[in-house]
């Protein structure tokens, strides 16, 4: 396996923030172009006990919540670092602006392992202290940051209300001069892994909802082949190699059934297998173009898009076959329909004159949202939780990864040093045991 | 492998020559030729002006219409123009008259828009023209349309100069 490990900067544009030294370690740049009108003041003291080890974990839960555009990072420089609950002195940080505070203690435990004692303490009461969250997370030196993520996701449900995504994977495509890297890295650009390399193209990698594979589109064999790779094993198999083009991987919510689209029958239509190969059958029947399946969380129905009604445009039907039903009608050219977590709304791409932007309709209302203002985006990916959409842009010629908030006012770019970055997909939310 | 070959011809030419002297030369020749055989007696450094005909290929002749392979769209379209068909033509009754010959129509799109999209759409491009080497008698097993999609294009520029080349479909046999 190769592990590339680039250089990276990371820069806050938007936001004032105490963290400023991060660890520059990861194949991708994220740089914030925007922010919530209201953003939650919260204070993360130095965790006692985290100078020892390379990953500054504060420094990584600041980093995380503050990329989400939706808090505002008190400084706790000159602050007393409590290292217990007893030792916040409430009215201190309350006058700071400060709604809720975060410490830990990281405890060497027997057999090399940690516990990461942590408290999100109220500091909005005057005279009392409430704890907000407590946990006690088992984790390992090589696994911190991951329970600095965490940590994070913890925080920004307890103070959204909403789960956290931080803890979360991205999956996409990077092109450097001729070689093509199917690469995984964590959600803030860190651990960037290259899983599958080839001087052919790779497109439309999909995770499986248990987050321990990835369908994807390969060219080595000079067409486009459907493979599904085992993450932790590194192997892959042929998931549809049938006469013509297979390609358009989308994973069922179970897991055990993948829809692709074949032109073994001469135009594209959509199918479903096991993920295996297994068990074909063809679900979509048009004398046109269907692709672009994607399953609804409840996995009763596909959106598609079909170009069977003189355009393209955005379809859904039964996810066992059937009569499928129009929903796009603004514009000639609607595209790459996904379903956002809740199943209300789905993400595409919309085109205006020559412009391609991410948008969002409601499926009940039919409402539509103009997310960007971009000239050439593709792909969008949801963020497990609803919050943000991922998707590819270009600037300048470049290939880069964008992410906008589902409200449209949060904006990050995400870059990488050298070469184009495209074909973004964001892993599943993996309940971590707590 | 070649030159060992052609020397052999080369040789066996002039042994062939130098074997048949003028057995009724019993009049007053004009010229005197066998003189002129004897004294080329070492072959090595005689080279033939060209190579054997039959080793050229129809199709890497560029002369021949069957060197051309590629076939261009307007935007959003995969109507074959009729420019085009005087080659496909050519193909066709080649695929016909070479029953072991196998093609691949490749098919392409310009970068805008999804790239899932413009899969199905370069699948179009090539499905146009292996129907029409279907009917000009190509037989089915000699055929395989693929789509690239806007992954392998040709020009890389962000305008229709670069666009235009990238609609394409192209006529690859296999072992190419």
């Amino acid at each position: 396996m190769t592990r590339t490990r680039l250089n990276i900067f990371l820069w806050i544009m938007a936001l004032a923030l105490s963290c400023a030294a991060f660890n520059a370690r990861a194949a991708l740049t994220i740089e914030i172009t925007g922010g919530a009108t209201l953003q939650i003041p919260v204070a993360i003291a130095p965790f006692t006990g985290e100078e020892a080890y390379p990953d500054k974990l504060s420094q990584i839960v600041a980093a995380d919540l503050a990329r989400s555009g939706l808090f505002k990072l008190i400084d706790t420089a000159g602050m007393p670092i409590p290292r217990g609950p007893q030792e916040v002195r409430v009215a201190d940080w309350k006058a700071k602006g400060t709604v809720a505070l975060a410490i830990a203690n990281i405890v060497a435990q027997p057999g090399g392992k940690l516990d990461v004692q942590f408290r999100l303490i109220d500091t909005l009461r005057q005279d009392q202290v409430v704890q907000l969250a407590g946990y006690s997370l088992p984790t390992s030196p090589t696994q911190l940051r991951l329970t600095a993520h965490q940590i994070a996701d913890i925080i920004f449900e307890k103070l959204t209300g909403d789960p956290g995504a931080f803890s979360t994977r991205i999956a996409y495509i990077t092109k450097r001069g001729p070689v093509f890297d199917l690469q995984v890295a964590d959600s803030d650009g860190h651990n960037a892994q290259t899983v599958f390399s080839s001087r052919e193209p790779i497109i439309s990698p999909v995770w499986s909802p248990d987050g321990a594979r990835l369908a994807y589109v390969a060219f080595d064999q000079k067409k486009p082949i459907v493979y599904v790779q085992n993450l932790a094993t590194g192997q892959r198999q042929i998931a549809a190699n049938l006469k013509g083009n297979n390609s358009a991987p989308a994973w069922s919510p179970d897991g055990r059934q993948i829809a692709v689209v074949l032109t073994r029958d001469g135009h594209s239509q959509i199918y479903s297998s096991n993920a295996d190969g297994t068990g074909l059958k063809r679900l979509s029947n048009s004398a046109g173009i269907d692709t672009e399946p994607n399953w609804s969380p409840d996995g009763k129905y596909l959106l598609f898009t079909s170009d069977r009604g003189g355009s393209p445009q955005i379809y859904r039907m039964p996810s066992y076959g059937g009569e499928p039903v129009r929903l796009t009608f603004e514009g000639s050219y609607n595209v790459s329909p996904r379903y956002s977590p809740d199943g209300k709304s789905f993400a595409f791409i919309q085109r205006e004159g020559s412009q391609f932007r991410v948008a969002v309709q409601d499926i009940v209302s039919g409402q539509v949202q103009v997310l960007t203002n971009n000239a050439q985006d593709e792909s969008p990916s949801w963020a497990p939780n609803g919050k943000m959409i991922l998707y590819a842009t270009t600037i300048l010629g470049r290939g880069v990864l964008s992410a906008v908030s589902s409200d449209g006012r949060v904006k990050q770019k995400l870059s990488t040093q050298a070469g184009d970055v495209r074909e973004p997909a964001w892993g599943p939310l993996i309940k971590p045991k707590l | 492998m070649k030159r060992v070959y052609l020397s052999l011809i080369v040789a066996s030419l002039l042994s062939a020559c130098a074997s048949e002297p003028p057995k009724t030369q019993t009049s007053v020749p004009v010229e005197d030729r066998t003189q002129t055989s004897k004294t080329t007696t070492q072959p090595a450094d005689t080279r033939p002006l060209t190579p054997p005909v039959q080793t050229v290929s129809p199709l890497k002749d560029p002369k021949n219409i069957l060197s051309k392979r590629s076939v261009f769209y307007d935007y959003d379209s995969f109507d074959v123009k009729s420019e085009y068909k005087p080659m496909i033509e050519a193909h066709g009754k080649y695929l016909a008259d070479n029953p072991k010959a196998k093609v691949f129509l490749q098919g392409n799109a310009d970068e805008r828009g999804s790239r899932e999209y413009n899969i199905s759409l370069g699948n179009k491009r090539a499905e146009s023209v292996r129907k029409m080497l279907s009917v000009l008698g190509a037989k089915e097993e000699q055929m395989e349309a693929v789509s690239f999609g806007e992954e392998k294009p040709r020009a890389e520029c962000p305008e229709e100069s670069c666009w235009s080349q990238n609609r394409r479909t192209d006529i690859v046999y296999q072992g190419e």
